[in-house]
């Protein structure tokens, strides 16, 4: 059992509240910074690659977990961030520029996105953003001159001030580097008042707006983060794939990033983390599993859609609150364990509303 | 001089006239109940006071000040703060960011700032928390200080409403039906906290309520409406022998 009473208004905000959560992480992190003399080159490259689509996952979490803002299009600010970054470094602007240009430039295009398609909401919401995806996608195609076309588009090495971080385990610790600063940033955004204003947005707007947060602008305000963000994760994804062309940013990427925060648990950071190192491993773990079944079931095509159609339906049917409540009900067990209760965990009435206005 | 003047307010929806040509007034530091049967333009009153409708003719003043054209998310800057007939908190959150999302339309800190937690942002943060810690000591709500709304009982969620709308410190507070779905104690609790806020706070207060024990315990005055127009306006014992307010409810 654990017994934590506060002792200050500053400690409902703190990030790690006791010693064994201080303790936890700081042992993750050392893993994390140790990890390339732990685990040979494949996997090193494997985990900055679900470095990168954890930040991707977690800048999708902004919108639609925390906004309640659904968008099947987010691969396009992944495209548009990673072709930026390409651009901008091929005109010789140095690499720590380019990034944050990319992904300014990835805001700026889901702010002038955002302010239309805020107008509609849930499944209309839904096809609008799928809508821009397929846009994006053939601008991408056509716009040769700038993106290469369907030929492509090589990426130049990433490099601070002439020390190259295009190997292995630089790219590897730069990635990491990136997820841990977006995700304590976004720790702070959304535990204060900007966060409190997207979950009122997203629970109630015609309460959000009678305590007067404009709901429009904090919508926006998310379609902005969220793009930025993602754009951030598509530049470093550009380094990844080394060269683009406009099939590596299609309608698979948006869904698995939709099956990210959705498996993870909406609302949660811890769950866009979860949900996109499960959806990212998952291509690597069935292959690795695929000797072990049997010739009928291996030899399949589309075992993977399968699996990931698989997943999300047992998650959404079975724990709705995705991986990060499952974490939770973990903890709580264990920090409560000889009182835990089966009921503990029943879910609550919630009570119906029959008369909601926005 | 009156906080709030309502002048010849006419809501239609198609060709339904949900309110029509209706004024009154709300003296500072007043209890004001309106009554009325269903579908009478109470809540459409409230929902214009706080511009979620734009009347079709008439005005609203508060404090001096024309508000029938004002963006609906400065209402709340003016000071005017209102509850919901269906409970409407954010669900996914704790009691405690309900109370605190009360305190939005006060000063705070830059995105960048918020983002980067500096000690500024901290201070305001505090200073937040310390005033939604009144109004947790003041309703008594510190047992459910970080329980999830979604899992309270009816009677606590209607208190925790109260308790954000008081959070935005308001000088005019609206309930829409404060105490439906109340068992008398709770709706005695509420009696006392309403005259707490008044006497204590110098809230006006203006409520719809269907429970007319609460109404003559409270209300200093009352309007009862019927299809959108007024019938009756006085103090409680006078509306509730007037003979069109008895027609009224009873039916002729």
């Amino acid at each position: 059992m654990r017994f934590h009473y506060d002792t200050s208004y500053l400690d409902s905000g703190r990030l790690l509240r006791y010693p064994s959560e201080k303790a936890s992480y700081g042992i993750l992190l050392l893993v994390m910074l140790a990890l390339p003399w732990i685990l040979p080159r494949f996997y090193v490259g494997e985990i900055t690659y679900l470095c990168i689509l954890a930040v991707a996952s977690l800048g999708l979490m902004v919108l639609t977990g925390f906004t309640g803002l659904v968008s099947l299009g987010h691969a396009a600010f992944v495209a548009i961030g990673a072709y930026a970054h390409a651009w901008f470094m091929t005109k010789g602007i140095p690499f720590a520029g380019s990034i944050i240009m990319a992904s300014a430039a990835a805001g700026m295009v889901g702010f002038a996105i955002g302010l239309p398609v805020i107008r509609v909401s849930g499944l209309y919401l839904a096809m609008v953003t799928l809508a821009f995806a397929v846009v994006i996608e053939h601008v991408i195609g056509r716009w040769s001159s700038v993106t290469g076309g369907h030929t492509g588009l090589p990426v130049l090495s990433p490099s601070i001030l002439g020390y190259d971080l295009g190997g292995l385990v630089p790219f590897y610790y730069l990635c990491l580097g990136i997820l841990v600063a977006v995700v304590l940033g976004l720790h702070n955004l959304l535990s204060d008042r900007t966060g409190r204003a997207f979950i009122g947005v997203r629970d109630s707007e015609a309460a959000a707006a009678g305590l007067g947060i404009w709901t429009a602008g904090y919508k926006v305000l998310a379609f902005v983060i969220s793009a930025s963000v993602t754009g951030l994760a598509g530049a470093l994804m550009a380094h990844k794939m080394q060269y683009l062309t406009p099939e590596g940013f299609g309608l698979t990427l948006s869904l698995e990033l939709v099956l990210m925060v959705v498996i993870g648990g909406l609302g949660s950071l811890r769950g866009a983390v979860l949900g996109a190192i499960l959806i990212g491993l998952l291509p690597t773990a069935i292959s690795k599993l695929k000797p072990l079944l049997p010739s009928f079931l291996s030899a399949q095509f589309g075992l993977e859609s399968f699996l990931f159609g698989l997943i999300l339906a047992v998650f959404v049917l079975f724990e709705p609150g995705g991986l990060n409540a499952r974490w939770m009900k973990l903890k709580l067990l264990f920090q409560t364990f000889p009182l835990y209760r089966k009921d503990t965990y029943r879910r609550g009435r919630s009570y119906m509303k029959s008369e909601r206005y926005r | 001089m009156s906080q709030l003047v309502l002048e010849d307010v006419t809501l239609a929806f198609g060709g339904v006239r949900a309110v029509q040509g209706l004024s009154f007034n709300v003296q500072p530091g007043e209890v004001f109940a309106i009554i009325g049967p269903n579908g009478a333009g109470k809540t459409s009153v409230f929902n214009v006071i706080t511009r979620v409708f734009t009347p079709m003719t008439g005005r609203v003043t508060f404090e001096g000040r024309d508000i029938t054209h004002v963006p609906r998310h400065s209402v709340a800057s003016l000071g005017i703060a209102r509850t919901f007939q269906n409970i409407e908190l954010f669900e996914g959150a704790t009691v405690l960011e309900n109370l605190m999302l009360g305190r939005h339309r006060f000063p705070h800190a830059g995105l960048w700032s918020q983002i980067l937690r500096t000690p500024a942002t901290r201070r305001l943060n505090a200073e937040a928390r310390a005033k939604v810690e009144d109004v947790i000591e003041l309703l008594e709500l510190a047992p459910y200080r970080n329980s999830p709304v979604a899992g309270l009982p009816y009677g606590v969620r209607k208190v925790v409403e109260l308790g954000r709308a008081l959070a935005t410190e308001p000088k005019l507070l609206l309930l829409d039906e404060p105490a439906s779905g109340l068992n008398p104690e709770e709706t005695r609790d509420l009696a006392f906290w309403i005259d707490d806020i008044r006497r204590g706070l110098g809230t006006t207060v203006v409520m719809v309520e269907h429970d007319m024990s609460l109404v003559s315990e409270a209300a200093d005055r009352v309007l009862c409406m019927n299809m959108g127009q007024m019938l009756a306006t006085g103090a409680p014992q006078e509306v509730q022998s007037n003979p069109a307010v008895i027609a009224a409810y009873l039916g002729t």
